[in-house]
């Protein structure tokens, strides 16, 4: 694809009752992304398409949208990245929120989801009043704080996204990655590990790894999140030695789960 | 909150690359491996050609084998003494996390590719019977540990030639292949757990940090590993079975 040349942008225009995939004409040019190009549709021929941006260097997270089929934000995805993925090419809304208008959804859910999570409980303080910690026992954590709530990890997670009766049950990978951030945080008290099993739904999980395909920010959270918390759970629930080992020295006993914030 | 429901798209999923082709090479390695398995279990025969012993075959528990590594198992067993060991090691791999991608995707299409819809129409994951079982992946990697500690005995085995110490081509292809399993046991998720991961503060835990840092780093290589491991498995029992079926001729090199 060069600069100066008209691509057909096939874009998702509907509600939540229906909608139909419609296409529009679009001039190139250098370095454009798609939410270039989807601006440009709306400045010149469709100004009711809606759809969600801000800051448009992939840090706000509001332009998340399934391009090609590819949940990406549309304002880091080059049309020179996609151009071979062939001709017109697709913008859609997330597939697993409900529509509101165009591509714009409700991801109202999520927020549900994240009132669930007990928040951080650090541990009392020092007696000279401080709270120590060190680099190398926050290292780990601190990639889960590059998480920027685009979302695109709940919209490909096939648990919620091809079977929306889970949603009540299962939390997804971005607060499983919220999770991991407080379980694995050195200050942190509160015990997780039954809400992780029960409320949050790890077991859902079969660590098909799209999750991590589709960050952004390149969080592995499969590796990183996910799997390090089953293994939290299989360390409570699954494995008979350290059941048998708690039961003899009383070592490594677990707390009453902490329970949800009252709101 | 509003309906559970998103877009009503016309297509299962509207990527127009070939998704499908990620799944074909699991296929064909993971579907061929099972049934290359399956015949070298069976066959029950040429899996030792002096000093070599398939991997397929170790720890060798049962007195009827061509080669004893441990006098376990009686007289009394008469059949294939691969089927003593193997399903530990193929518990490990079945349980394995990064095979759980590979054959979710490939053969239970849950999901086939990154958003691509769904074959199954209900799901529940990992939550029940027999994928609950699934969370026993510890125990098969301890056991895989024992296993590895066989088959570096059987590579060490695999220098001692009826004329002396010596290195023929088999003795390198054994060394190789223990060496990519041995990667493969030790870049475990679970082995990443249990050496360290379940700490969280790690400035109480400096061993077990070491060592966390350590496996982390052979994790980020856990899936190449894998396959590496599993195809050099196979390829270690055909050459030895050449040689003991007499097709093949070992070169000694020293």
């Amino acid at each position: 694809m060069n600069a100066g040349e008209e691509i057909t942008l096939r874009v998702w225009r509907g509600d939540a009752a229906a909608g139909r995939l419609v296409d529009y004409r679009v001039r190139t040019a250098e370095g454009m992304v798609v939410l270039d190009a989807l601006r440009a549709i709306q400045a010149t021929q469709a100004p009711d398409l809606a759809m969600r941006w801000n800051c448009k260097a992939g840090k706000c997270g509001s332009c998340s949208a399934e391009v090609n089929g590819h949940p990406r934000l549309t304002c880091m995805t080059r049309l020179t990245e996609v151009a071979g993925e062939g001709n017109p090419l697709t913008v859609a809304p997330m597939r697993a929120f409900p529509v509101v208008k165009d591509l714009v959804t409700d991801v109202s859910w999520n927020y549900e989801k994240a009132k669930e999570i007990p928040p951080f409980s650090p541990a009392p303080r020092d007696p000279d009043g401080r709270r120590r910690m060190y680099q190398h026992e926050v290292e780990r954590v601190q990639e889960f704080r590059k998480c920027i709530e685009c979302f695109l990890c709940q919209d490909v997670c096939h648990v919620i996204r091809d079977h929306p009766e889970n949603k009540p049950k299962f939390a997804g990978p971005r607060f499983f990655v919220l999770l991991a951030a407080y379980e694995m945080h050195p200050l942190d008290t509160a015990n997780r590990v039954e809400q992780i099993r029960q409320d949050a739904g790890i077991g859902f999980c079969n660590i098909t790894k799209c999750c991590t395909e589709v960050c952004p920010e390149g969080i592995h959270i499969t590796d990183n999140a996910i799997i390090p918390l089953k293994e939290r759970v299989v360390d409570q629930h699954y494995d008979p030695v350290l059941w048998l080992w708690r039961k003899l020295t009383g070592r490594g006993k677990t707390s009453a789960a902490t329970p949800p914030p009252s709101r | 909150m509003m309906a559970d429901t998103g877009a009503a798209l016309p297509a299962a999923t509207l990527r127009r690359d070939p998704w499908w082709l990620e799944i074909l090479p699991t296929i064909a390695l993971l579907g061929g491996f099972t049934l290359y398995a399956l015949y070298v279990i069976f066959v029950n025969n040429h899996y030792y050609a002096e000093p070599y012993l398939s991997p397929f075959y170790s720890p060798c528990l049962a007195a009827q084998c061509q080669h004893l590594t441990l006098p376990l198992v009686g007289r009394w067993w008469t059949l294939s003494p691969a089927l003593l060991v193997l399903w530990a090691p193929l518990g490990f791999r079945a349980t394995c996390y990064y095979y759980r991608k590979a054959y979710y995707r490939a053969f239970f299409w849950a999901p086939p590719a990154c958003a691509v819809r769904d074959l199954p129409k209900a799901y529940a994951g990992e939550t029940r019977f027999p994928f609950l079982f699934q969370n026993v992946h510890r125990y098969f990697f301890y056991l895989a540990v024992i296993v590895v500690l066989f088959l570096w005995w059987d590579a060490l085995l695999a220098f001692r030639f009826p004329q002396g110490v010596g290195v023929g081509v088999g003795t390198l292809v054994m060394l190789a292949n223990i060496l990519l399993l041995s990667a493969y046991t030790f870049s475990c998720h679970s082995c990443r757990h249990v050496c360290g991961g379940h700490v969280d503060a790690f400035s109480r835990a400096g061993l077990r940090h070491r060592l966390w840092e350590a496996v982390s780093r052979l994790n980020e290589r856990h899936g190449a590993v894998a396959w590496a491991s599993m195809i050099s498995v196979a390829l270690t029992d055909l050459y030895i079975r050449l040689v003991a079926m007499g097709v093949l001729h070992d070169i000694r090199i020293l």
